[in-house]
Parts: C-alpha cells; structure tokens; sequence
C-alpha cells in the first residue's frame, strides 16, 4: 500500500482539457505520471461504457475533462457527460467500488495550471483512497496463483 | 414501448452469487429503446457485475449477447450454442423476454435484470410516462386520444373527480388530470359535446378480468 501508485485514466476533450495539458508542457508544469490521457473529440464521446471498462481492466480512477459551461464545441457535450458520470458515480457506489473515483472537470484550452493541479489533486486522493478493491484483489488473486 | 427499469445491484449480484459462467442476455426492442437492457446496459451491466465480484475475489464469466427480439422464439435459438457453456442465464429484456428463454431452456436458472414497468411513451429524452395499460377495449377515439385508463389515477371513465385541482391529480401534483387533458383536447378539436356524453361501465372480462390473454390470428397459425 505504502507503494502504490495509482493509475488514473483522463479522457480529455481534444478542445479544452488536451490542450491545456500541452499547455501545461510548454510552462514546465510538473504532474504526476499517474494520469494516462485518452484524447477525445468531445468529452460527450464518452459513454458509460468507457469509464467502466477503464476501471474494469485495472485503472484506480478515471475522470473526464471537458470544456467550461457554455463553451463546448458541441453545444452540450460536457453537460451529457457530467450526467453520465454523475450516473456511474452512482453505480460504483452501489457495487461498493466508490463512486469517488470518477469525477467530471471543467476546464478551459488556456488552464495549463489548473490541467496539472487537477492531475496533483486527483492522484494525491486515489493515493490516500487506495487501489480500485475489484483490481486489488483480482491481482491478489493471480500472486497466489504464482 | 414496454419500459423497464434495471433492478438494483444488491439484488442482481445475490441472485448470481451461487454461479461462475452466465450469459447476460439484453433485447434490442424496447428495453433498448428505453435504455434499460439494449446492447449499451448488457456492457456496462456485465462490467458492473464483474467488478463486483473481483471486489469479493471471486471472477465472474459473464457472456454477453443481445438477441433482436426476446419475445420471439426464432431469437431465443440463436442462444442454443451458448447455454451449454453457462451456469445460469440473466435477462434484461421485459418480463416477456425472461419467460421464453426460461420457456426454451428449462433446465436452465434464468434471472431478471430488470422490473418490467409499464407501456409507455418518451415524454422527452431520460423519461418516459405510462400511457396504455393493454385493456383490450379501446376508448381513445371517445376521449379525445388520452387514455381515462392508463392516465387517471381512478381509471374514471366519466370524469374528472372532485381531486383534480389546477389540471393536476390529488395523488401527485406531479400526475397531470387525465380528464383535464381529455377536456382541452375535446375543446380543441370543437367536440365539447361528446364530454357530456356519458360512457358506459367497461367491460374487464376483455382486460385482466378474463384472466391471461391470447390473440389467434387464424389466417398466421402455422
């Protein structure tokens, strides 16, 4: 436990939140190599499905990033999205994982800042939460195996 | 459509506790339709149900397959080269779907994922409201096509009763009058008169009354 390192998927809209992470490339701001960024068009592409998947195959967190309120290049695609996670955060509870794993942010192309300290943030709280129980003990399972 | 709901985890996960292999069958009619049991839930069902178990430390196999129609025993077959590799099989189509795979494989446990709910239309996107409850004795073309049965709390046939308040039910300010409806659509169509038309007492023996029913189309019996 002492050592874990969570992994955490971000998938970030190509619009805002992926280009505030290359925004935080070019001021050198440090985040943690814990977040694994997917990049998407919109983040209303991504479906329930995706999240529980990341999570499925072993990822100890996922978040979504997209664009601010009234700025989605789609009209509405981050508002779709915070719903959908609002809907998995439900279910996670429910099946005892934790719906504090999944979370929605909102973020501007211009907030290199705000990408990395969001990345800090969220890395630093899976840490002190512990890994995703169902890897946890999926992997605890194939050490006995060994 | 017939809507449905899925069935909270906690029961769903009980249900499997005692299997290591199912085969979690959606439907793409109406449960897709009304987001409850199409392709997309089977996904995230089988996902959910997965997780779970790791949690406990126990692995749940868990196939996944979505037939056209569930209702529909040329459908069910295409489950044939499947069953055998499973322990149980869990549903998420309607009532309907359950019973004719429980129908075709007996010896098979089959579960629900769902609560059937009711027949019902899109009010807008995430909600749907009952509208039809199948009484076999239309009376949609008296009403001004809003249904007294499925749509009043009471099932009045003539009225609305002394609960309507402001166009809104007294069980639920929620529930729209039914009759209020029924009035503005009769108004709006300039059939004001039908509404003093009294209807008369139905007939149940053509819904429930006359116990489970069944349509034979002479002309289709193969």
């Amino acid at each position: 436990m002492e050592n874990f390192e969570p992994v955490i998927v971000a998938f970030c809209c190509h619009y805002c939140a992926y280009t505030a992470a290359d925004m935080a490339g070019s001021q050198r701001l440090c985040y943690p190599p814990n977040v694994k960024i997917v990049r998407v068009p919109c983040s209303g592409k991504v479906d329930a499905i995706h999240i529980m998947k990341a999570l499925e195959k072993g990822a100890d967190a996922v978040y979504v990033a997209g664009c601010l309120e009234g700025d989605c290049h789609f009209k509405n695609g981050n508002i779709d999205a915070a719903k959908r996670v609002a809907y998995i955060k439900k279910l996670l509870d429910e099946i005892g994982i934790g719906g504090e794993r999944v979370e929605m942010i909102l973020m501007s192309a211009g907030m290199g800042e705000r990408f990395a300290q969001t990345a800090a943030d969220m890395t630093e709280k899976i840490r002190k939460l512990g890994p995703n129980p169902a890897k946890s003990t999926s992997m605890d399972m194939a050490s006995n195996n060994l | 459509m017939i809507t449905a709901e899925r069935k909270p985890m906690e029961e769903l996960i009980e249900c499997l506790r005692p299997y290591h292999r199912i085969l979690l069958v959606g439907c793409n009619e109406c449960v897709t339709v009304c987001s409850a049991g199409g392709r997309k839930e089977v996904g995230i069902l089988s996902s959910a149900l997965q997780m779970a178990f790791m949690k406990e430390g126990k692995t749940l196999e868990v196939k996944e397959m979505t037939l056209e129609r569930q209702c529909d025993p040329e459908y069910i077959e295409e489950l044939v080269n499947q069953i055998d590799q499973v322990e149980a099989v869990m549903s998420m189509a309607c009532g309907c779907g359950v019973q004719e795979i429980a129908r075709r494989f007996k010896a098979k446990p089959v579960f629900p994922a769902v609560n059937t709910e009711f027949m019902g239309a899109s009010e807008r996107p995430g909600v749907w409201a009952e509208r039809c409850q199948g009484c076999g004795d239309c009376v949609l073309g008296l009403t001004g096509g809003v249904c007294p049965i499925a749509r009043c709390s009471k099932r009045l046939l003539n009225g609305p009763c002394g609960g309507s308040t402001n166009g809104k039910c007294e069980v639920d300010p929620d529930i729209e009058c039914a009759w209020q409806l029924i009035w503005d659509r009769l108004k709006a169509l300039g059939l004001e008169e039908r509404y003093e038309e009294n209807i008369a007492a139905k007939d149940w023996r053509t819904s429930r009354g006359g116990g489970p029913r069944k349509i034979i189309r002479e002309d289709l019996v193969k």
